[in-house]
């Protein structure tokens, strides 16, 4: 039975895991707004079907989209890892160093193919 | 006596970790509770069942067990409230080794409360004059609303973060280090935030609730637990944990 | 002793909260590089994204896509509960807050439809 610190079996000080928790919160506040323009956005896209027209007209060249879709996937990439994290770890018990590792490599993943979605709807031609 | 009274159909958990249910015929009563369903398995049916209990009118919490389902004291819960078809399981509580039958070791709990600096410590002495606390403070106000704890063991019994996150400190620690974060009198805050902050602390609650459902005072660790996060993260943004 | 969870005792709101959150979480993160492949699509120019988007004509994708607005709705919504459970603390709203989200989700969920069908 380890003494002092509840956190001592995981890989991480205390302090990265506090931090690590306050990134899951601020990136859901952030999300919150995001996902509910995201929703409007796409509620109005659908009407009368889903084109590519319909997508790009309103993304292709707009430095507005631009930002607030890497935003959007930035804070997507902060948010999912780290609550993946949680539901592996009480699920499969799977804790410590490799968790933290597959974590961060899901966080790139999502990072890349997230941005380059955005660059793919957003450039223009 | 025209009509004997009608039976209960009893399941109580035998053994340890391996065991089994074993079943049994209680007659039932009015205003009977669980726990005199226990007590008369125990002196009239088989002797051989252990159980706990001790001051048997809801003080002392010593009589929690596992009934159809949900953990409670025995000794408050009455029969004709939570046997709707006549049968009613008892198992000890859940997430704490059973010694036998309807015991539990609560050392895995009481461990968890001291890693949780949930013990007092201050730094007057008695040549000291008294520490003023005000009762109607707001700081005061959450410890009153969260200090009436008992350690029964039933939030910790009901936690599903507990059954799953083998180091998690529970919520009855959690909730009874917030109580000490907020006494003013207390000097030993900054190592007790960092004993109760991160995965294996506040921040694993998933604001599930069962605790708050379950708690027989009527407490809200969840709430506790809220509080301790903010703190903790404070804590944390000043380079204090 | 016992493996299995017992459902007596989870059958409360803020428990059902809790699985919706959890579930929905996991399902939007499966889908999240399914989305990023399809936008990506418009890497290859505006006529190949359009004829791949034709896949959104099928009832089958249409009810998908209702299914995964329902699902960030009610993930946004139930996570927009928790800051304020968690940050607020307001303990006597916490039916309230439920209700709120629940109700949240079914509406954007049934815009999202009428504007599908």
């Amino acid at each position: 039975m380890s003494v002092g610190h509840a956190s001592s079996a995981s890989a991480l000080h205390v302090r990265t895991q506090v931090l690590l928790w306050a990134a899951q919160r601020i990136s859901a506040l952030v999300l919150a707004v995001c996902v509910v323009v995201h929703l409007v956005t796409t509620i109005y896209a659908i009407r009368n079907g889903l084109s590519a027209a319909e997508i790009l007209s309103r993304t292709r060249g707009s430095a507005g989209w631009a930002v607030f879709y890497a935003v959007f996937v930035g804070a997507v990439a902060v948010h999912a890892p780290v609550g993946l994290r949680n539901v592996l770890s009480e699920t499969l018990n799977w804790r410590g160093r490799g968790l933290d590792a597959a974590m961060a490599l899901l966080a790139v993943a999502l990072a890349y193919g997230g941005w380059r979605a955005v660059y793919a709807v957003v450039a223009a031609g | 006596m025209n009509n004997p009274p009608p039976v209960l159909q009893v399941r109580v958990w035998r053994g340890a970790e391996d065991g089994a249910f074993q079943s049994f015929e209680v007659p039932r009563h009015e205003s009977q509770t669980v726990l005199d369903v226990v007590t008369y398995i125990q002196r009239d049916l088989d002797p051989t069942l252990s159980y706990r209990f001790a001051c048997r009118v809801g003080m002392c919490g010593s009589c929690a067990m596992t009934v159809n389902g949900k953990a409670r004291w025995t000794c408050r819960t009455q029969v004709a409230s939570i046997a709707k078809n006549g049968a009613v399981d008892i198992a000890p509580l859940e997430n704490l080794p059973v010694i036998k039958d309807l015991v539990t070791d609560m050392a895995p709990f009481f461990d968890k409360w001291a890693r949780a600096k949930g013990q007092f410590r201050g730094e007057h002495t008695r040549k000291d004059d008294f520490a003023r606390i005000q009762p109607e403070s707001a700081q005061r106000k959450l410890v009153d609303e969260a200090i009436e704890c008992i350690g029964c063991g039933v939030c910790y019994s009901a936690c599903d973060v507990v059954r799953w996150n083998p180091e998690y400190l529970g919520p009855a620690a959690l909730n009874r280090a917030w109580t000490l974060h907020n006494d003013g009198r207390d000097v030993m805050q900054t190592e007790r935030l960092s004993a109760v902050a991160g995965d294996a602390g506040c921040h694993a609650c998933h604001t599930q609730m069962n605790c708050t459902e379950r708690c027989p005072k009527h407490l809200s660790p969840t709430k506790s637990i809220a509080g301790l996060k903010r703190a903790a993260l404070a804590a944390a943004l000043k380079g204090r944990l | 002793m016992s493996v299995r969870a017992d459902v007596r005792s989870r059958n409360h709101p803020a428990y059902w909260a809790f699985v919706v959150h959890r579930v929905s979480g996991v399902l939007l993160v499966l889908f999240l590089p399914v989305h990023f492949f399809a936008l990506g699509q418009a890497l290859r120019g505006e006529v190949q994204f359009d004829s791949y988007l034709r896949w959104t004509e099928y009832p089958l994708v249409k009810a998908a896509e209702f299914g995964i607005v329902f699902l960030l709705a009610a993930h946004m919504s139930g996570g927009t509960r928790l800051l304020m459970l968690e940050f607020l603390a307001w303990r006597d709203w916490q039916q309230s807050l439920l209700a709120i989200a629940a109700g949240i989700t079914v509406a954007f969920g049934l815009v999202f439809l009428f504007n599908l069908v």
